[in-house]
């Protein structure tokens, strides 16, 4: 998995409650066996017209001023539903390595972190005043740094954030789960053997 | 000191708690589907990984097989593929895989229990969120994504967080026509769909005590609705006289100790939560859902919202977009609501207590003349077989309903049924996102009572004054 230490990128303004996994990419693309190649279908009944191929103008994300962007800002509850990885898959196939909002669905935020990407969470008023900002400004642009766990505005304004360490840790080294997790091999063994599962 | 039963089943998994890290927790029982899990064989493939226990692990193809004649080939290749896909990978791997020809296939959620292979204080897990539906045998179980699908393969472990704990207290008696499905809908609309976030949800009280394993299953299936990942009931009788007789139960045990080993894992009296939710039932009426978010819902007497009404600025928001994709206005009573479709079954309202429900609704009435089509999708090959030997299935058909084979169908519409633009469905699947059904696919959520009954009169009716014949 690639790291995530820091990222200076676009910004692009995402604004709806709820936004489920069948919005961020629906079912019928589902079907594929690879974990490449969703991008293009990312968002896909919103940023289409019903050509599927024409992108829909009422979709603000594909203004040309949003073009390029690797920060989602958006709000509540965001990546609900369907445990379907392919939604942070088509995600970060897009161009998106970290995505803000005031509240992420928990198994959403899990997936996040086993593809290199960065779900942050602040108050809602703080999400207020940068899609404000985000819109006032053409190429409005953020740095996020993880070590220092902070946000820095194109005003110089600092916002700091909060992760738990170790999904921290795991993200700036890019570990690998499952190599993490055999380095225990011979605790799972010993709690197989104390439950006779053999 | 006196412990809940998450609390029980987590400690007892507990492989390891290395200090900075997340707990080592081991899996029990890991279910797999066509969906979610081809990139995570592959990815054992590629790192030239095993399948740690393979015994440990049970596969079915549920997303999308065809409900129709399964002589046929999937018409579609890339379902036919991801099908096909799953069973090479269970050939590979040495994973027991009912496929669609097995008589033990159906809808991951509903075969588990049925079989036995889900017992109380397991840690259960699936590549698919509805997981939480095996939460209702005393398990703790949760949906994950692919990388962990992968990460339970390799490890039979999880690397997880302890969650916090919300009790959902459902005091009294249900009252007459009001459901299990009613319950979790009156439930997400008083906790909203982010109410659960970081929680798991212990459902207790009179009402949940007194429910069918069957209903059980319902509720805990819709935990992930407000937002909690697993939902779990402490297991007592009704539990234990579910589970006597499945075939997958333990044979080194006898029955006697068996019982008493699952007995131990129901949360302590006096047992502690972080949080406390408690409802009324006497005050749950038929519920009825008019957007496209399980919490935009309300009582069958009730009405669509005036945007007015909201307070919240980004709920109003939500709201006028839900709205303006339901094509309802503002202020509409939920009876007045006309549909064209009708699906029965899923995950949520597959099983046969829900199809015995909805045959007693509808014996000797006919769907209404609106009503384009009526799915009735048994949740299992075993349901359809003991809904077939009721008869429930001639009622359904003299009725003008389609009988069809099992899966998961037009939950989610990832096989050929699916609703058209603007078709207005009556379903008793667990989610009413923009396009679940179908593109364009407007869902009420509803019981199966509910639903039926609305195929019967058109459009949306009190469940309460259906005159049984």
């Amino acid at each position: 998995m690639e790291p995530f230490v820091k990222l200076t990128g676009i910004v692009a303004p995402l604004e709806a409650l709820n936004v489920d996994t069948d919005q961020i990419i629906p079912k019928q693309f589902l079907k594929r066996i690879e974990r490449t190649g969703y991008g293009d279908v990312l968002f896909y009944d919103w940023r289409y017209l019903d050509d599927g191929k024409t992108p829909n103008p009422a979709f603000e994300m594909n203004a040309p001023r949003y073009k390029g962007a690797s920060i989602l800002l958006t709000k509540n509850n965001f990546g609900c539903g369907s445990s379907r990885e392919h939604a942070p898959w088509a995600l970060h196939d897009y161009g998106f390595r970290c995505l803000i909002a005031p509240s992420f669905a928990d198994i959403f935020y899990n997936n996040c972190f086993n593809n290199g990407m960065l779900p942050i969470v602040l108050s809602e008023a703080v999400i207020e005043t940068l899609f404000g900002e985000v819109r006032a400004r053409q190429g409005y642009a953020l740095t996020v740094d993880l070590p220092s766990q902070t946000i820095t505005k194109p005003d110089g304004g600092v916002i700091p954030f909060d992760i738990q360490s170790f999904l921290k840790e795991r993200l700036l080294n890019g570990w690998d789960q499952i190599g993490l997790t055999l380095r225990f091999e011979k605790d799972i063994a010993a709690y197989e053997a104390r439950r006779g599962i053999a | 000191m006196a412990k809940n039963i998450y609390e029980k089943i987590w400690e007892a998994h507990v492989v390891c708690a290395p200090e900075g890290q997340d707990t080592v927790l081991y899996i029990d029982r890991h279910y797999v589907h066509e969906v979610t899990s081809p990139q995570a064989f592959e990815g054992l493939r590629l790192a030239g990984r095993n399948v740690r226990r393979p015994e440990l692990t049970f596969a079915t193809m549920d997303h999308n097989i065809p409900t129709t004649d399964r002589s046929l080939p999937i018409r579609d290749p890339l379902s036919r593929k991801q099908v096909e896909t799953l069973k090479a990978n269970c050939e590979e791997f040495g994973i027991v895989c009912f496929d669609m020809y097995d008589p033990r296939n159906g809808i991951v959620h509903v075969v588990g229990p049925e079989l036995g292979l889900t017992q109380p204080g397991m840690t259960v897990v699936c590549g698919d969120s509805h997981t939480s539906t095996h939460g209702a045998l005393g398990a703790l179980a949760h949906g994950i994504g692919t990388s962990e699908v992968e990460h339970v393969l390799a490890t039979q472990t999880l690397l997880q967080k302890k969650s916090n704990t919300m009790e959902v207290r459902v005091n009294g008696a249900l009252p007459h026509g009001i459901t299990p499905k009613d319950v979790i809908l009156a439930v997400i609309g008083k906790i909203g769909t982010a109410g659960g976030t970081g929680y798991v949800i212990e459902y207790t009280g009179d009402v949940i005590r007194s429910m069918s394993m069957e209903g059980r299953m319902t509720v805990c299936n819709m935990s992930i609705e407000a937002g909690a990942r697993a939902g779990l009931i402490s297991p007592d009788e009704i539990t234990f006289a579910y589970l006597k007789g499945r075939p997958y139960l333990p044979k080194d045990k006898s029955w006697d100790e068996l019982v008493a080993s699952w007995r131990e894992w129901a949360s302590d009296p006096g047992c502690a939560y972080d949080a406390v939710v408690a409802l009324d039932a006497s005050e749950i009426e038929p519920q009825v859902s008019w957007g496209t978010s399980p919490g935009m819902v309300t009582g069958v007497r009730g009405r669509v919202p005036y945007l007015a009404e909201i307070a919240d600025a980004n709920a109003r928001l939500a709201a006028e977009k839900a709205l303006k994709y339901m094509g309802l206005e503002e202020g509409t009573p939920i009876t007045e609501i006309r549909i064209n479709k009708m699906f029965l079954g899923s995950c949520t309202n597959g099983r046969l207590e829900d199809l015995r429900a909805a045959a007693k609704v509808i014996k000797g009435y006919k769907v209404h003349p609106s009503i384009e089509q009526a799915l009735v999708v048994p949740g299992s090959n075993q349901v359809k077989r003991q809904a077939e030997a009721e008869g429930l299935d001639v009622i359904f058909k003299e009725a003008g309903f389609e009988w069809r084979e099992a899966g998961c169908s037009m939950c989610l519409a990832m096989n050929d049924d699916r609703l058209n633009p603007g078709d207005r469905c009556a379903s008793t699947s667990n989610r009413n996102f923009e396009g679940r059904q179908g593109k364009g696919g407007r869902t009420h959520l509803v019981s199966p009572a509910m639903a039926v009954a609305a195929a019967i009169m058109g459009h949306f009716v009190d469940i309460r004054d259906w005159q049984y014949k």
